[in-house]
């Protein structure tokens, strides 16, 4: 609350800096030439007002919680240091929770405790209104300084357009450099948090094992205590499911494209395009649902109504087997998976189709030979490798695709090749390993960070040869 | 004289073979049609599958819409409130025992009667003692949802039909359902309350506007960040960035973060935003800040199509008069992108209301009762709240999953029809 009107004076005191360096800036444009505009001599004087300022106060709250607790776990009173350390972190909690006014924890503090909360909490609020007193006393004078020093320079020589620019270029560089320290963030944290889980289970243990069983046990004695950790049956499992749902968006997302870049009027172009697009833009928690509620009870019927004319037969043992098939079988997950591709498919391989050029055409049709023939050897020869690229980036997102396979694909680890079994993926054990309780020391959550960065290590292959084969053939006929 | 000079064989031979092309022409215009269908198959199939989705999940998801809600006068017993404590009271007997009354049943089957109503209409009581401790002594009538299982009875989705063990309502039970819709205490009508409440653990008293709040504070959240950063850096790679390998390596880098798998950056928000700059859990301000880093890319691949598309002899009757390159931007190809940036952006939002994997992973699936107050409350959004919904093992949550969903697929549509507006509005040709 207080950082907001902190804020929102700031940001007062910074325009009003700009009104007034403007106005002056206007009074000597009248008495002679001036390099800049008014505006921008204001807008110079408000940036060195206002931005060190923020950047300062921004910096300062985002780090001083560490500072303020470090300050008042300092020399903690006896009855706190002989709590265990879990129990101290509530402690402390509560301390701040009641320093705020916020409702404390459950937890019950006996006599000695109560007086040290107290304490605490007159300590807690001393220590985070003099931090703050300090932050906002600094971050003024750092305005007032900015002020002061950007109004000096005010005078009709000041280049004060190129110094502005200087500072949008700064800015521009800002944004530019977000996508990279996304990129770093993202192999940072799966790096350094596989790191650890690698310290814990060796890397070909978890690349080559057999067994995924990642829970762990509650005391060191227990039988099994250790998990495994061997994530083939979950690659295994991916692997199925990406097959099976390319099996379905392959065939069909492509001879859409084909018809609609090929066939199709204008007409009907128009209608199907968007259409195809509704289907791209469902999200994907929707497609899950439909897998869980529709699509895997209706396979589930099918297979049981086949398998119950089977028993008895001659074929009783696959009777009996389909008889039993659950809904969480992975080709209702693949099925689903694959139409949820389709238009994805479609719109990246009609692209690339649309690429190649109109003369290779024209002159199959004017030897004779008929449309299909000459999409068959003469597009599609020229359009392949673009396509193999579409199909790529069609797989990894598959590989990666979360919520559909978490709402309809089991969470058994199974090595198996059968479309009919239950398996589980990478992305629904991550899922599964990182909602509800964590600690972040265990090996179990940690092996999420060493799946996601198996999972990011595959997509990125997979992408950037996917995206380098498709941008050189889309170049190729330009 | 050639027709003289042929011998019949000879005209056999000619015949046969134009016998023979014309076979292979039959048979390769059936290929052509054959393939020609394969490609209308594909159409229709995919069509098929849109309509199959939308229509089933309509159709699960409609009957939430309708409710059916009791108006029962209550007697409050004076007796049994404590006027100094009126929350110690059980009102939920109370209205059992009214129903009871109504029905006619014995006070063994009161735990049957109760099992039809919620116990939203004991809150209400309570609500109503609260701020007006006059009215106890007296009857008061409440107005409130039926239980969720009789729900699914007026609504046919659970038949009498079905054996008695299947059901979660005895035949008796039935039977008083029957007598109170002959009664005129039920009425159906539109469920409002879905659109205004919060999510519950009781499905009749579940709604959406919860997450809808969540959704939309997250989103504010995403825009705001997404949308500026997107833009100025898809303007600098675009506009003022030099060509060379650091430009490049940006350039590649942001269509390869375009491709990431969603679930990547819920394990990145988790590692950092989380565990590292201690922003709380499962609030919108997380959530919202996840989005915007997946958004990014899209915003940026976006604005720079949009770039693209301003011809040169603009910029270049800027620079001509005399305008820096900031002013040529900022005053002239910028403004002429905006249509496209603004569709691209509002396109790659609607895309970020719809993600729900990477938001499992910062702890947005917690059950929030409540509606969020700031954006460092726990929060649920909307596709959130259809995976939560789902899960839960209620028959009554499988319908307001559904309606959830078109709740959601209401605002995406709202998003992309905006969208589509936009540009053709303000689309230019060049």
């Amino acid at each position: 609350m207080l950082t907001w009107v902190a804020l929102a004076a700031l940001a007062l005191f910074s325009g009003a800096t700009f009104v007034v360096a403007r106005r002056k800036a206007e009074g000597l444009a009248l008495a002679g030439q001036m390099h800049s505009l008014p505006g921008y001599h204001g807008a110079y004087a408000a940036i060195w007002t206002g931005v060190p300022s923020a950047l300062l106060l921004a910096l300062a709250l985002l780090f001083s919680g560490r500072f303020e607790a470090a300050v008042v776990r300092a020399d903690p009173p006896a009855a706190v240091k002989a709590l265990p350390a879990m129990n101290q972190d509530v402690f402390y909690g509560d301390a701040r929770a009641l320093a705020r006014g916020a409702p404390p924890s459950e937890m019950i503090y006996g006599p000695e405790l109560k007086v040290a909360l107290d304490q605490t909490v007159a300590k807690v609020r001393g220590v985070e209104t003099r931090s703050r007193v300090v932050i906002f006393a600094l971050s003024a004078v750092c305005a007032f300084a900015g002020c002061l020093l950007a109004y000096r320079r005010l005078s009709p020589d000041f280049r004060a357009r190129n110094r502005v620019e200087g500072w949008v270029g700064l800015l521009f560089l800002a944004c530019s450099i977000v996508a990279i320290l996304t990129t770093v963030g993202i192999v940072a944290s799966l790096v350094l948090e596989s790191w650890r889980f690698f310290q814990v289970v060796p890397a070909h243990e978890f690349l080559l094992g057999l067994r995924w069983d990642p829970q762990i046990a509650m005391r060191a004695d227990q039988v099994g205590a250790k998990g495994a950790f061997g994530a083939l049956p979950l690659f295994a499992g991916t692997f199925l499911i990406m097959l099976i749902a390319m099996a379905v968006a392959a065939p069909v997302g492509l001879f859409s494209a084909i018809y609609l870049s090929e066939y199709a009027s204008r007409r009907s172009r128009a209608i199907i395009k968007p259409l195809l697009e509704v289907l791209a833009g469902v999200p994907t928690v929707v497609y899950g649902f439909f897998a869980a509620l529709t699509v895997g009870p209706l396979f589930r019927g099918f297979f049981n109504a086949i398998g119950a004319q089977l028993v008895g037969g001659p074929l009783d043992g696959l009777g009996q087997y389909l008889s039993q098939v659950q809904n969480q079988m992975a080709l209702v997950a693949g099925a689903v998976m694959g139409i949820m591709l389709i238009p994805f498919v479609s719109s990246l391989s009609d692209d690339i189709i649309n690429a190649v050029p109109q003369s290779l055409r024209d002159g199959s049709l004017a030897m004779g030979a008929t449309k299909s023939e000459t999409v068959k050897k003469v597009i599609m020869p020229a359009a392949l490798p673009g396509i193999a690229g579409a199909l790529l980036l069609a797989v990894s997102r598959a590989v990666g695709e979360t919520m559909i396979v978490t709402m309809a694909a089991g969470l058994q680890a199974k090595l198996t090749a059968n479309p009919l079994d239950t398996v589980t993926t990478v992305t629904v054990q991550i899922v599964t390993l990182l909602t509800g309780d964590q600690e972040f020391d265990s090996a179990k959550t940690l092996s999420a960070f060493g799946l996601g960065l198996t999972l990011f290590v595959v997509t990125l292959i997979l992408n950037i040869i996917a995206l380098r084969i498709v941008q050189k053939y889309r170049e190729q006929y330009d | 004289m050639t027709e003289a000079t042929q011998t019949p064989t000879q005209a056999t031979a000619r015949a046969r073979a134009a016998d023979a092309a014309a076979a292979r022409l039959k048979q390769r215009y059936a290929q052509e049609r054959r393939f020609k269908l394969y490609g209308q198959a594909a159409i229709v199939a995919a069509l098929t599958f849109l309509v199959i989705l939308i229509g089933r999940i309509g159709v699960q998801g409609y009957s939430t819409f309708v409710d059916y809600q009791i108006a029962l006068p209550v007697h409050l017993d004076a007796t049994r409130i404590d006027r100094s404590y009126p929350q110690g009271a059980n009102y939920d007997a109370m209205v059992a025992e009214a129903l009871s009354a109504k029905l006619g049943a014995g006070p063994d089957d009161r735990a049957a009667v109760a099992r039809l109503l919620s116990n939203d209409l004991g809150f209400q009581l309570l609500d109503k003692v609260r701020k007006d401790p006059g009215l106890i002594g007296r009857t008061v009538t409440v107005t409130g949802p039926i239980g969720a299982d009789a729900g699914l009875y007026y609504k046919g989705e659970m038949t009498r039909s079905t054996p008695a063990q299947l059901r979660k309502l005895s035949d008796q039970q039935l039977a008083w359902l029957d007598r109170l819709k002959a009664q005129g205490l039920v009425r159906g009508g539109f469920n409002l309350a879905f659109l205004t409440r919060s999510d519950s653990t009781s499905p009749e008293q579940a709604g959406v506007f919860g997450a809808v709040v969540g959704s939309a504070m997250m989103l504010l959240v995403t825009a705001l960040l997404a949308v500026p950063i997107g833009v100025l850096a898809a303007t600098y790679l675009e506009e003022f960035a030099p060509k060379n390998r650091w430009t490049d390596f940006i350039e590649v880098n942001i269509n390869n973060l375009a491709a990431v798998p969603s679930i990547v950056y819920g394990l990145l928000g988790l590692a950092v935003f989380i565990n590292w700059l201690a922003v709380p859990r499962s609030s919108a301000l997380v959530g919202g800040l996840v989005l915007a880093l997946m958004a990014l890319p899209t915003v940026i691949i976006a604005t720079r199509s949009a770039l693209k598309a301003v011809p040169p002899s603009i910029r270049e009757a800027a620079l001509g008069v005399g305008a820096s390159r900031t002013q040529t931007v900022f005053h002239h190809v910028l403004p002429l992108a905006m249509p496209g940036v603004m569709t691209g952006a509002i396109l790659s939002m609607a895309h970020a209301l719809g993600e729900t994997a990477p938001l499992l992973m910062i702890g947005m699936v917690s059950f929030v009762p409540g509606v969020p107050t700031s954006l460092t409350s726990a929060a649920t959004v909307l596709p959130v709240q259809v995976f939560i919904w789902e899960n839960a093992s209620e028959r009554a949550f499988h319908e307001r999953t559904a309606a959830a969903i078109l709740v959601l697929l209401a605002f995406m549509i709202l998003m992309n029809l905006a969208a589509i507006l936009l540009r053709r509005r303000f689309e230019r040709r060049w």
